[in-house]
């Protein structure tokens, strides 16, 4: 059970406090509701680049970084389709010093030319570091594009091309903050060896003069149910060939996105999961396999992705996967099974929940999703699937009509 | 309105008092060390056994990693499915490494089950048969996923750049090959697990909230295993004479992997500790010299770092990013261009202060949590060190001054010592 109080701010800033006196630390983390589904498509990456303008000073401190290493601070941020985080970790004693930054840069930012041009460059080669040196690099620029026809997970948080990068001016920056960057839409969690006193009155000092903007609706285009098989091929300088599966499965905060979860767990993950022991270790058609989903707010893919052996046709590599899949469809898995990989969940929310961080981390985002006590009830969720869920969800997402195919083939 | 343009004042880190919490220390029936933390807020632990069977023992290449891989592939009463899906029950997660002089078997778990997991491990240890149909499957994805690989230039830097400095034949810079995964037979590895397994000499690591009677668990399923001795050889060096090279991998590529590296004596050096904050200040944080000019100013890279390598016997420090395939050259000019400042002016007193600062504070913050706290033990116990290494780096940190920090560069950072590597 993950203790927390809660209050907000006249300007809208909601505050979450989670005390834990175990620790000499503090942490800060600070949620923006907005992410890459948020951008104009013709101008996709911006929420990700300005996630690295943020650190470029603000209207009243030059330089973000140094007073936070001073204090003995450290800091990091990402950005994801759905929301963009900044967190801090910093001696108790010195959390003022966290207050006193976030605060500043919420309040406004420096906005300086010399600082978006060179993140720019920064961005373009963090782009080509991970998207465009590596082989099968590009994968799910492909894969977005080709499930998603309307929704805007239809592009990467990097962006769709890198001229919309390399494109960015100052006056979008701007009108981009001052648009997503306000307390309407932000979350502030404190966690670590702090009161909910001293937090409050830090809070109200630091962030209660900011104005509190427009709460911003996200009304994204949504993505109409699919109803034919998509199918692409590519054929590049890769070693190995490659297949990608993907269909559609269902938001955050569904019911049966705790189900779609147990599946993948269920195919995927450990030694003994289904997908590993038949196609790697038994049939010998794959080098490697996965299955996993992409745990975004709204309708997510879940995917599965393996190398095939050299030699092996892939036909023969698909239809054994579509075998496992119809086993799925048409036999209910025991209890032993089920029980397994809910005792894996189990035992990967303890230990994600060692981290005060990571406690921070969710604390924000069931807040964001609407309540941060969701946090607490997500083991019930996950101990109430059954096996008839899991067969039913599984003819339900497993259908031909609702999965997207890439084969990446080798020209070698 | 709250003064903005002043920052709040601070409790500077290096005013606090840093303690590494002490460790249980006990031995089994049979003389194995174990080393155990018991703390944390969650009802979680973390066991690793680690072995005297790194690839510094190997007669040949792979055989070591190989052998350390398919422990967990089979025993004489489980296959390699039946091992997996009783881990996988209990939400546990079992893993396996091989490192240079070591190789592990670790083990996550709730601490509610640990019971059930021991005898698994020791039947891993006892038992494992390497079954020959696990070592063709082993070595065929190896060699698809080396095939992968090789067409990463960071990833072909990494096994160069370790290949100058130590030698192909030396543990430190020997790296894989098809042709050498295609070698291995079951009859090697088979004779390498009774000698540094079966056999071997291994000690114990335990963090995390810890059942009642640890102790007594624990020699009840390793207390009678032989625990052997090791005898650790001396490994020539064999470095490479020539320093600079240029090498293409893919002619498309559009960056290059610049590594930088040089030889640098191991943590029982008198310079050891004081280096650590002179490479802190170069390249070791994200406000460091490198970072701000070859990222922040000129937007070359994502990233650029400088460490020491995390080795017992011989350590070297290194340089390494990856940027735009135009600008590595300029890149590689901007590193010697930043040594050159640090060996002509001391630190100032407020930069250095930052360092000692956020070096402090990135202390207290990984000394906050069981895991973190037994890695340092280890790291001490492996590098036959005690704790006071924890305080005199500590010290270090806290008392090193600018002239001994410049002094440090001009000994250590020259420019005709460091091989330079770009990897296209």
């Amino acid at each position: 059970m993950i203790q927390f109080e809660k209050f907000s701010l006249p300007n809208g800033l909601r505050v979450i406090v989670h005390r834990d006196t175990s620790t000499p630390m503090a942490v800060m983390d600070i949620m923006y509701d907005v992410g890459a589904r948020d951008e104009n498509p013709e101008r996709t990456g911006f929420a990700h680049l300005f996630e690295h303008l943020m650190f470029g000073g603000s209207v009243n401190i030059p330089n973000y970084d140094e007073p936070l290493q001073m204090a003995g601070g450290e800091n990091n941020a990402y950005t994801t389709n759905d929301l963009t985080n900044y967190y801090i970790q910093l001696p108790a004693e010195n959390l003022e010093t966290a207050f006193w930054l976030e605060s500043d840069r919420m309040l406004s930012l420096a906005f300086s030319e010399k600082s978006l041009e060179v993140q720019r460059k920064v961005v373009c080669e963090e782009f080509k570091e991970h998207y465009l040196t590596k082989p099968y690099g590009d994968v799910w620029h492909k894969l977005r594009a080709l499930a998603y026809k309307m929704h805007p997970y239809r592009w990467m948080t990097i962006g769709k091309e890198l001229s919309h990068v390399e494109k960015a001016k100052l006056e979008d920056v701007k009108e981009f903050f001052f648009k997503h960057y306000r307390p309407a839409n932000a979350i502030l969690v404190v966690a670590g060896n702090v009161t909910t006193e001293k937090v409050k009155e830090l809070a109200e000092k630091w962030f209660g003069e900011i104005p509190p903007g427009k709460k911003y609706e996200h009304n994204l285009p949504q993505e109409p149910e699919q109803t034919e098989e998509r199918k692409l091929e590519i054929n590049s300088n890769v070693p190995l060939d490659a297949l990608y599966k993907c269909w559609h499965i269902y938001p955050r905060m569904d019911r049966r996105y705790y189900i779609t979860d147990l599946i993948t767990d269920i195919l995927s993950g450990g030694g003994s999961s289904r997908l590993f022991q038949a196609l790697v270790k038994e049939k010998k058609l794959f080098s490697a396999i996965e299955c996993y989903h992409s745990g975004s707010t709204d309708s997510g893919l879940l995917t599965i992705e393996g190398k095939l052996i050299k030699g092996v046709a892939m036909k023969d590599a698909e239809s054994a996967v579509e075998e496992e899949l119809n086993k799925m469809k048409n036999e209910k898995v025991t209890e032993q099974e089920l029980q397994k990989v809910k005792n894996k969940v189990e035992s990967m929310i303890a230990f994600e929940d060692m981290s005060l961080i990571n406690r921070a981390n969710s604390l924000a985002y069931y807040e964001l999703m609407g309540d941060a006590s969701w946090i607490n009830f997500e083991l019930d969720k996950y101990a109430s699937v059954t096996p008839e869920d899991i067969l039913q969800e599984s003819r339900n997402i497993f259908r031909s009509t609702n999965c997207s195919t890439l084969y990446y083939l080798s020209e070698n | 309105m709250p003064e903005r343009k002043q920052p709040p004042s601070i409790v500077d880190a290096v005013h606090f008092k840093l303690q590494l919490k002490p460790c249980q220390h006990f031995s089994l029936a049979n003389g194995a060390e174990v080393y155990a933390i018991d703390a944390g807020a969650e009802d979680v632990m973390m066991m690793e056994w680690v072995f005297f069977a790194g690839n510094w023992f190997e007669e040949q290449n792979l055989v070591a990693a190989s052998a350390n891989f398919l422990l967990k592939n089979g025993t004489s009463n489980k296959n390699a499915f039946q091992i997996n899906e009783h881990f996988d029950y209990f939400g546990s997660y079992l893993n396996r490494s091989c490192y240079n002089e070591t190789a592990t078997i670790t083990l996550h778990c709730l601490t509610k089950h640990v019971k059930e997991l021991l005898s698994s491990v020791r039947e891993l240890i006892t038992d494992s048969v390497l079954p020959e149909e696990e070592l063709a499957i082993y070595k065929q994805n190896m060699k698809q996923r080396l095939k992968v690989n090789l067409q990463k230039s960071d990833f072909v830097a990494g096994r160069l750049i370790d290949s100058y400095l130590y030698g192909e034949d030396h543990p430190y810079g020997k790296y894989s090959s098809a042709k050498e995964f295609d070698s291995l037979n079951r009859d090697m590895l088979v004779a390498f697990y009774k000698k540094y397994y079966q056999q071997g000499k291994f000690m114990i690591f335990i963090a995390g909230r810890l059942p009642q009677d640890l102790e007594a668990l624990l020699n009840d399923q390793f207390g009678n295993l032989p625990n052997g001795s090791v005898l650790i050889k001396d490994m020539p060096l064999r470095p490479e004479t020539e320093k600079k090279f240029r090498v293409v991998n893919d002619p498309d590529s559009v960056q290059g992997s610049v590594r930088m590296a040089r030889p640098f004596p191991n943590r029982h050096h008198p310079d050891f500790l004081k280096v650590q904050v002179l490479n802190v200040l170069f390249g070791g944080f994200f406000g460091s010299r490198l970072m701000s000019n070859i990222r922040e100013n000129k937007g070359y890279t994502y990233g650029i770092y400088s460490f020491l390598q995390n080795h017992i016997h011989h350590s070297a420090w290194m340089i390494s990013t990856e940027a735009g395939r135009d600008v590595c050259e300029a890149t590689i000019n901007e590193v010697y261009h930043e040594m050159e400042r640090l060996k002509k002016d001391p630190v100032g007193e407020e930069e250095l202060k930052l360092v000692r600062n956020y070096m402090i504070g990135g202390i207290l913050g990984e000394l906050d949590g069981p895991f973190q706290i037994i890695a340092r033990w280890k790291n001490i116990i492996l590098n036959d060190l005690d704790e006071n290494y924890f305080y005199n780096s500590v010290n270090a940190i806290k008392n090193v001054t600018p002239e001994e920090l410049q002094q440090l560069a001009i000994k250590y950072l020259q420019p005709e010592a460091f091989y330079e590597l770009v990897v296209t």
